[in-house]
């Protein structure tokens, strides 16, 4: 998928929400579902378990409107965070213009957030893209809890961070970080645009 | 009440750079397509950056568009003081009318709605009303909607609705920018570097820009040396300090608290679109979008939108706006002669120009005057006499004032005296009249052309071109018996021509009243004008008749011979000239002058008429008179009586 369509006038930026289980990738979406005016954004598709898990992926679509004189959407994904679905995570990333890795900030995961980052790596280049030109912005979710439980941004900048991409302290179920995060990665895809590179 | 645009605040003396261009795109597009681009439009900016400034320009630049646009500008307490007054004096509904008819209504100051429900409620009504009724609304405040303390959700959302776009702090680039034209205006002159030291202080506003810029012309002023870098460092060192230091807490202060995050995060990702599509291509898709919306077809411009790098993309869409123009010409001029062909693809489609003109050619042509009065009969032609001089003297008098005098004319009497001719008569002589369009024909013709429009679809472009005439003469009304569908369509083209004084003639065999088939609306209106009647042609008017018609024939007026056929029985100047052909042929075939003996033998038969040639002709003769209506078939050369013999002997 391109992100620009000169002919038809259109810019769509398609965003995958990456992370492990749990971490707050789809309370993301909901939170941004519920801030879009309903005639700018279509219906969120949610395919969960019974225990609310994320069985397939999320699907949010906004319609920003014309934006010098192109239609501009953005397609938010979520991509399962669990283990055994790593074939829908592949399909979910295919053409994907920009990734938010979404880590959990509890210390006891800090290990699921680095195999997570592992994965997508792997998974964008079963894709043919090398994770160093994919725009990606980190969100540390959680941050709401105890201290004692968490790591702090700087901690998991340390521990995730290695591109030293932007990243963003969250909490996601308040909605804390969560439009932030959008609009850094959004500008990062953009910019792409700018270069004259189009994903 | 309503503050007057300022003069110098116009597009041209705004400094655009990347943290307003923006707004001043938006703002341009508003004042283009007043109601159908954005709208609302919500401008939004800290103190001192502008907004009052793009908000006077929209209105500047759509007047300047289209001078009978009815601007009003005015910041919101204007607003609610005027609310107030109205109210006080009981004029509440004519203050609403009043809002509610302006085309575009520009508001500055919107922020002060906080904690004002009934200004806010008004706010709404008047929102609701001027969108409905496609004018425009342009809002300037400084902070978004939703940040406006204690604002109506259904105003946040019906601002936020159109284009929320916010300026911010010019760049230093804009800063000098906009230094160097304030210090042009202002007619100061600097040394090298001192504009640019002024820029580098991080002012927060621009207003406080031009509170240094003055401070610099004044010291320069007081003066007798120019102002240098190090002296302006020195001078506003107090305040770039401060600007650079009070920096962060305006942005912080303009950061929304969370309210509307969407709107923030819009108009975030408005800006960055706006960096991230070339400017250029920026310029083209909005220009597709904008005579697309208007219905053109946009392929030219969308195919320049493929090109890697821009090649004169302005000409380009300078050359399509042209195309458009004419496109516009075009589909006016078609609808005036044939509204259903007007709003055709091909008057939509830019790239189909040669299409467009052919088609506007072809309905011009289609649309050329109906059915003029024929040249084969002046006026100075048509005979007078006893029996017709009523009709010839309310002729006359309906050419001097046509739609004024006698209208309808009705012209009646019987077959063959005179009335087709009198009708085109008096078609050509008000067709003489500047700018005048006489649509002169026979009443069949009349309806065999609607029956073709209505088979074709085109019954539009039939009445439209009858509706174009100013007079409307038809002949032989009384063929219209039967004929409903005409009787109906004649019966509005006799009303439309009425009220718009525009003449209408008739000729029937009888008076009106005794014609049947008429629809009763049909016979009253030919019976509401002038109903003239042409006798049978009395002996003068067969005289005169004669007289000019044996000219025509260049045959020397005979006395005896004009008398011998004035005086025959005859029912019309018809049947004269049929009388008098034949006399005039006989005498052209057996090549003897045209006299009254001749004549009587013709007509009244005598055996003196001899064979002069010896030659045996074929025994008939045809007439040589061209384009004299009766041609009779005469034998004129008998066998000789020997010859008879041998043929009874046969």
């Amino acid at each position: 998928m391109s992100l620009v369509n000169f002919t038809s006038r259109e810019i769509t930026c398609k965003i995958v929400y990456y992370g492990p289980g749990r971490s707050g990738k789809t309370t993301n979406l909901h939170y941004v579902y519920g801030r879009v005016p309903e005639t700018r954004r279509g219906r969120m598709v949610s395919l969960a378990t019974q225990t609310d898990r994320t069985l397939f992926f999320d699907f949010l679509p906004i319609d920003l409107g014309q934006i010098s004189g192109f239609s501009t959407r953005f397609q938010l994904y979520t991509v399962p965070g669990q283990v055994y679905y790593n074939a829908t995570r592949r399909l979910v990333l295919q053409g994907a213009d920009g990734v938010v890795f979404v880590g959990d900030s509890q210390a006891r995961q800090l290990d699921e957030n680095i195999e997570s980052l592992q994965n997508l790596q792997s998974n964008l280049l079963e894709h043919g893209v090398d994770v160093r030109t994919m725009p990606l912005v980190m969100q540390y979710n959680k941050q709401d809890l105890p201290h004692e439980l968490i790591l702090t941004p700087p901690e998991l900048d340390d521990a995730l961070n290695f591109r030293a991409v932007p990243s963003f302290a969250a909490d996601a179920l308040h909605g804390r970080g969560v439009f932030e995060t959008l609009k850094g990665i959004s500008e990062l895809v953009l910019k792409k645009l700018a270069a004259g590179s189009p994903a | 009440m309503t503050s007057t645009l300022n003069p110098r605040f116009t597009f041209d003396t705004f400094v655009v750079g990347a943290a307003n261009r923006l707004a001043v795109t938006a703002g341009r597009t508003v004042a283009e397509n007043p109601g159908s681009a954005y709208n609302p439009l919500f401008i939004y900016s800290g103190s001192g950056l502008g907004k009052t400034h793009v908000l006077m320009a929209i209105g500047h630049a759509a007047k300047a568009l289209a001078p009978q646009l009815n601007i009003e500008y005015l910041t919101l307490d204007e607003y609610v003081e005027a609310f107030h007054a109205a109210i006080a004096a009981g004029q509440g509904d004519a203050f609403r009318r009043r809002f509610q008819n302006v085309d575009a209504l520009l508001v500055d100051d919107v922020q002060f709605l906080t904690n004002r429900k009934e200004m806010q409620a008004e706010l709404l009504r008047l929102t609701e009303a001027l969108q409905q009724a496609g004018h425009q609304i342009v809002l300037a405040s400084d902070r978004p909607p939703a940040e406006i303390a204690d604002l109506d959700e259904r105003l946040i959302s019906r601002f936020s609705g159109g284009l929320v776009v916010d300026m911010g702090i010019p760049d230093y680039e804009t800063r000098v920018a906009i230094l160097r034209r304030k210090s042009e205006e202002r007619g100061s002159t600097f040394q090298p570097g001192v504009l640019e030291t002024v820029a580098k202080s991080e002012f927060p506003n621009v207003r406080e820009l031009m509170g240094a810029l003055n401070r610099i012309v004044a010291y320069q002023a007081v003066n007798d040396t120019p102002i240098n870098a190090e002296a302006v460092r020195q001078l506003l060192g107090g305040s770039t300090e401060q600007g650079a230091g009070s920096r962060a807490p305006t942005g912080e202060a303009a950061k929304p608290a969370g309210g509307d995050e969407f709107s923030q995060f819009l108009s975030d990702v408005t800006v960055t679109v706006g960096k991230a599509v070339e400017a250029w291509r920026a310029r083209v898709a909005e220009a597709v979008l904008r005579w697309e919306g208007e219905g053109y077809r946009t392929a030219r411009l969308e195919k320049l939108l493929e090109q890697e790098t821009p090649a004169a993309v302005d000409e380009a869409i300078a050359a399509y706006v042209q195309d458009v123009d004419r496109l516009k010409a075009l589909e006016a001029e078609v609808a005036a002669f044939d509204p259903q062909a007007a709003g055709g693809k091909v008057f939509h489609d830019p790239d189909q120009m040669e299409d467009a003109e052919a088609a506007a050619a072809r309905v011009r042509e289609g649309a050329a005057p109906p059915p003029a009065p024929s040249a084969a009969f002046p006026l100075e032609s048509y005979v007078v006499g006893p029996s017709n001089e009523v009709a010839l003297s309310a002729a006359r008098d309906v050419i001097a004032k046509p739609g004024k005098k006698y209208n309808p004319l009705v012209i009646v009497g019987k077959s063959g005296l005179g009335k087709t001719h009198l009708l085109n008569a008096i078609g050509l002589e008000l067709a003489k009249k500047k700018g005048a369009i006489v649509a002169c024909l026979s009443t069949q013709g009349f309806v065999d052309e609607l029956i073709a429009a209505i088979d074709g679809n085109r019954v539009d472009w039939w009445r439209a071109r009858y509706r174009r005439a100013t007079a409307l003469l038809l002949d032989d009304i009384q063929l219209l018996a039967g004929k409903e569908r005409t009787q109906e369509e004649l019966f509005n083209l006799f009303n439309q021509f009425l009220d718009a004084d525009r003449q209408l003639i008739f000729t029937a065999p009888a008076h009106p009243n005794t014609l049947e088939g008429l629809e009763e609306r049909i016979i009253s209106r030919l019976e509401g004008g002038l109903v003239a009647e042409v006798s049978e042609p009395d002996k003068e008017l067969r005289r005169h008749a004669l007289e000019r018609f044996l000219k025509t024939q260049h045959v020397p007026t005979d006395v005896a011979l004009l008398d011998y056929l004035a005086d025959r029985p005859i029912d019309s100047v018809r049947s004269l000239t049929g009388t008098v052909q034949r006399v005039v042929e006989a005498a052209a075939a057996q090549d003897v002058p045209l006299n009254a003996a001749l004549a009587r033998d013709v007509l009244e038969g005598s055996p003196s008429v001899r064979r002069t040639s010896g030659l045996r002709t074929s025994g008939i003769v045809v007439s040589s008179a061209g384009g004299v209506r009766s041609r009779e078939k005469m034998v004129w050369d008998w066998p000789a009586s020997s010859d008879r013999v041998i043929e009874d002997l046969r």
